[in-house]
């Protein structure tokens, strides 16, 4: 009997501490992967930045409205001629499948069973895949109204992110789309994971043969910008070399096409990310959903802003959107909020407002008084004749036209459109009642329970269904069971982290679960297993996190160690780790795992950095700040790279390399600047590619370093315009 | 000394500082109240070994007058501190524990069967719950052979130990 205690002790003790594991990695990965989008806006920033701060020189303007062109000058016949797939030839030698239009299901089927034995679409039935998608979806509502009569049982799958394994394993066990199998995917197809086209293939596939039965709602990650950075671009590019750019062009039209929304029996709302206290049905209805993405509604507003003067516009620049509510008082709740709580004051970047600004800041600068919209008018008249590129003539013209004396309405009410569908596609809920932005993702808000109430009260509607954020079990219910969370992609983290579900809502509107994790790995992992495995991927991640810090960490553990003994405590260790990182982590707890030689709990912090160096061999080449930027780096060439080519000019270089200097504090001459980028050809093909582009970067640091600087020296004064 | 307090007052801190940051991991509102079905897990990832009963009591002594469900971060404290500074519910030796595997195999095998250990787990001591079986069943059993090997499962898991 004692025997027996004695083990059920033991034995409950180490499961306990097992949990106790996988929380905190479950924490570490969403705290790295929210801080990783919120480099995202850091970026949009950047760019905003760019149109704040350059009053623009011939070549500048043209940087810029290259950067922005989207093309809307184009009309559609236009651009399915640029898409023709017809001249596209398939060679004999091709084993996969080959498409005929209309498609039956049949087809959508063996292009499952292709995909499963890792078959690649050819291109010419890509595109025209896609084309036909593209029709159909013009023709859709903003909002698809479904219902479960005859008894249909309706399927509901969250995020995919381009794991085919997980869409395979839900069509296993669910069946496949039918008439008696109506689906609803609730956005996030792509992005991350190593097969986002092929599912979105099948999704379109499926969509053709059975329009009314397959539905799809976008997510956030439906956007071309976004794609540049997670991964679908780069996926698609790699997949398909001699029409990648054709393709991604389309799915950028396709995306911008998708709903938005869709509602069951009028009762259920299925929308990816969630609400924000001025969600309204009927105005997202009646928008024009095609013309709102998150590059888009940036572009809009900088269009109407006036350049900047050197003195005075600071306030504008930095003040928070008056639209939502900020209640000084819950400010400490909304800092500690998530895990990742970015909006630690940074003692090293007296920047820190502008990085934290989120993109609804933007609609302050919008609520103008009229005085001054007659100014921006003026100026945008005179930038019309100033001759200015073709693009933003067409710009300026498409905006003046709204511009009618008194109709300040016009404006507003487009600038709530896009606010309001950002919020749809980015918002997450919270447990506090009321409405805040939501500065972790830097987009859309985080919204509470009385908001839920209200909006289901005035809608009529029972139950909201969303997804965007990661659950253990695949699933979540939060606000008093009012808001489900649902998340199909398993392992998503790393293998074993979660289980993905799916959701099957008959006509009393009761959902049931079906959970499962794609791996035959996992089911045979004992819990110590997987937690261990999981747990060495999160501090992997953590550690690279550490050493890509490491120039500021440094700074901060010298303030504790006045002495220079070269020893920090470990307490201090864990303040100065957990202010310089700014994620919310128990250092302390964690501080074992990351910190292996310490002598009378003092640690030699210059060790302890070749100790992390040499664990991950491949930073040792790459200094740590270029490595924090390097994503960061390599969005911006995909950007300034607008026909995908893999090539930009030397100008354009020039130019990017300019702005981007200014923004993050960097001197550097124009003449260095020429010779930088002449050296930096070393193929000397007369243009430069992604590789030699971040190569740049890593010529500047080393020759920095001998210098004895620091890469990017940051100044303490004004952030107005650049020497 | 004056020494020695500052010292005692540091190591003080630190152990606040580690029954804050585990008592976090469990506040899902950030309202410093945790569930007190959680506790059991908490007190354990801080290194202490209690049985059912002794939590239970260590739980009583925490809550409310008025059970309302959840424990406050300002009565979990202070009795946790207690407890690690008093070294309390001190973790089980390795030879104790394999003692207590050989009391459970009379035979003196080597080994314990699936449905033996069932047995003593879910009906002596303080109860196994299915689920907490059927975990410790897939983490100990030899799958071929069916029995449990209790030496080694013993050394696996407190290598663990950090």
């Amino acid at each position: 009997m004692r025997a027996a205690i004695l083990i059920q002790r033991w034995y409950r003790q180490y499961v306990s501490r097992m949990e106790m594991r996988r929380r905190h990695t479950w924490n570490i990965f969403q705290s790295i992967e929210y801080a990783g989008e919120q480099d995202q806006v850091k970026l949009y920033n950047f760019l905003g930045y760019l149109m704040d701060n350059f009053t623009p020189s011939s070549s500048e303007r043209n940087l810029i409205s290259h950067i922005f062109r989207e093309n809307e000058v184009c009309r559609d016949p236009e651009w399915e001629r640029y898409f023709c797939y017809k001249n596209i030839d398939v060679p004999a030698v091709y084993s996969g499948p080959r498409l005929i239009f209309p498609i039956t299901i049949d087809q959508a089927a063996g292009l499952v069973e292709a995909f499963k034995n890792k078959q690649q679409l050819h291109s010419r039935y890509v595109l025209q895949l896609l084309l036909e998608t593209w029709k159909l979806l013009r023709m859709l509502p903003n909002i698809n109204r479904i219902s479960t009569c005859h008894s249909k049982e309706i399927t509901i799958c969250g995020d995919l992110h381009g794991q085919l394994e997980d869409l395979l394993l839900i069509f296993y066990k669910n069946g496949m789309p039918s008439l008696d199998t109506p689906y609803v995917f609730n956005g996030d197809f792509v992005d991350r994971g190593k097969d986002s086209i092929e599912i979105l293939l099948i999704l379109f596939a499926f969509m053709l043969v059975y329009p009314g039965d397959v539905h799809l709602n976008r997510g956030n990650h439906e956007d071309h910008i976004i794609n540049l950075r997670y991964g679908f671009t780069r996926e698609v590019l790699g997949k398909y070399k001699l029409h990648g750019k054709r393709i991604l062009k389309l799915l950028q039209k396709i995306f911008s096409w998708l709903p938005l929304a869709t509602v069951i029996d009028q009762k259920v709302l299925i929308v990816h990310g969630g609400l924000s206290d001025m969600t309204d049905l009927a105005v997202i209805s009646r928008v024009d959903r095609h013309r709102v993405s998150v590059v888009s509604s940036l572009k809009y507003v900088s269009a109407l802003r006036p350049p900047k003067k050197k003195s005075g516009s600071k306030s504008m620049l930095f003040s928070i959107d008056s639209d939502v509510d900020y209640d000084s008082a819950t400010k400490d709740t909304i800092y500690n909020k998530r895990r990742a709580s970015l909006v630690h004051a940074n003692p090293f970047n007296s920047r820190e407002s502008f990085q934290s600004r989120s993109l609804q800041d933007f609609s302050s600068v919008i609520n103008r008084t009229k005085s001054e919209e007659l100014e921006v008018r003026r100026r945008q008249m005179a930038f019309a004749h100033a001759g200015y590129s073709q693009s933003q003539q067409l710009f300026s013209t498409s905006v003046t036209s709204e511009f009618e004396p008194g109709s300040t309405d016009s404006l507003d009410t487009t600038n709530d459109e896009w606010k309001q569908i950002l919020d749809l596609l980015w918002s997450d809920p919270m447990d506090q009642d009321g409405c805040i932005a939501n500065e972790v993702r830097g987009c859309g808000c985080y919204w509470g329970p009385d908001m839920t109430e209200k909006f289901l009260n005035k809608h009529n509607l029972q139950l909201i269904i969303r997804s965007h954020e990661c659950k253990q079990e695949g699933y979540e219910f939060c606000h008093n069971r009012k808001v489900l969370t649902l998340f199909s992609a398993s392992n998503y983290y790393e293998v074993g982290s979660n289980r993905g579900a799916y959701i099957r809502l008959g006509p009393d509107l009761v959902p049931y679960f079906i959970q499962y994790q794609a791996s035959d790995m996992t089911r045979e992992l004992t819990l110590r297993q997987s937690v261990g495995r999981t747990e060495r991927s999160a501090l992997k991640a953590l550690r690279e996190q550490l050493f890509a810090h490491k120039t500021d960490l440094l700074s901060a553990f010298q303030e504790f160690d006045k002495e220079n003994t070269g020893m920090i405590s470990l307490n201090n260790w864990a303040t100065a780790v957990g202010n310089v990182l700014h994620l919310d982590l128990p250092w302390r707890t964690l501080r074992s795992q990351l910190v292996t030689t310490t002598l009378h709990d003092m640690l030699d912090y210059q060790d302890w950095f070749q100790e992390l160096a040499i664990k991950e061999p491949s930073v040792q080449t790459v200094l740590d700040t270029l490595y924090r930027h390097r994503s960061t780096l390599e969005t911006i060439f995909r950007i300034v790279d607008t026909d995908n080519s893999g090539l930009i000019s030397f100008e354009d270089f020039r130019q990017t390399w300019k702005l981007l200097s200014a923004f993050l504090k960097m001197e550097i001459t124009d003449e260095a600047i020429s010779d930088l980028v002449v050296s930096i050809d070393t193929n000397k093909d007369g243009s430069i590619d992604i590789d030699e582009f971040m190569e740049a970067f890593r010529l500047v640091d080393r020759s920095r370093l001998e210098q004895g600087h620091c890469l990017f020296i940051r100044k303490t004064e004004d952030t107005e315009g650049h020497s | 000394m004056a020494e020695d307090r500052e010292n005692a007052e540091a190591i003080i801190s630190e152990v606040h500082k580690k029954i804050s940051d585990a008592f976090d991991v469990f506040d899902h509102e950030r309202n410093k109240t945790v569930d007190v079905r959680e506790i059991g897990t908490i007190i354990r990832s801080l290194g202490c070994f209690p049985t059912e009963g002794e939590l239970q009591e260590f739980i009583t002594e925490i809550e409310e007058e008025e059970a309302t469900g959840y424990i406050r971060f300002e009565r979990f404290l202070p009795t946790m501190t207690k407890l690690l500074m008093e070294r309390k519910f001190r973790p089980i030796p390795e030879d104790l524990l394999l003692q207590a595997f050989e009391v459970l195999d009379q035979e003196k095998k080597g080994h314990l069967g699936t449905e033996e250990l069932t047995k003593y787990m879910t009906q002596d001591g303080e109860p196994f719950t299915q689920e907490e079986m059927e975990e410790m069943l897939s983490a100990a059993a030899d799958p071929d052979k069916n029995v449990i090997f209790y030496k080694d499962f013993v050394s696996m898991l407190t290598v663990d130990d950090k």
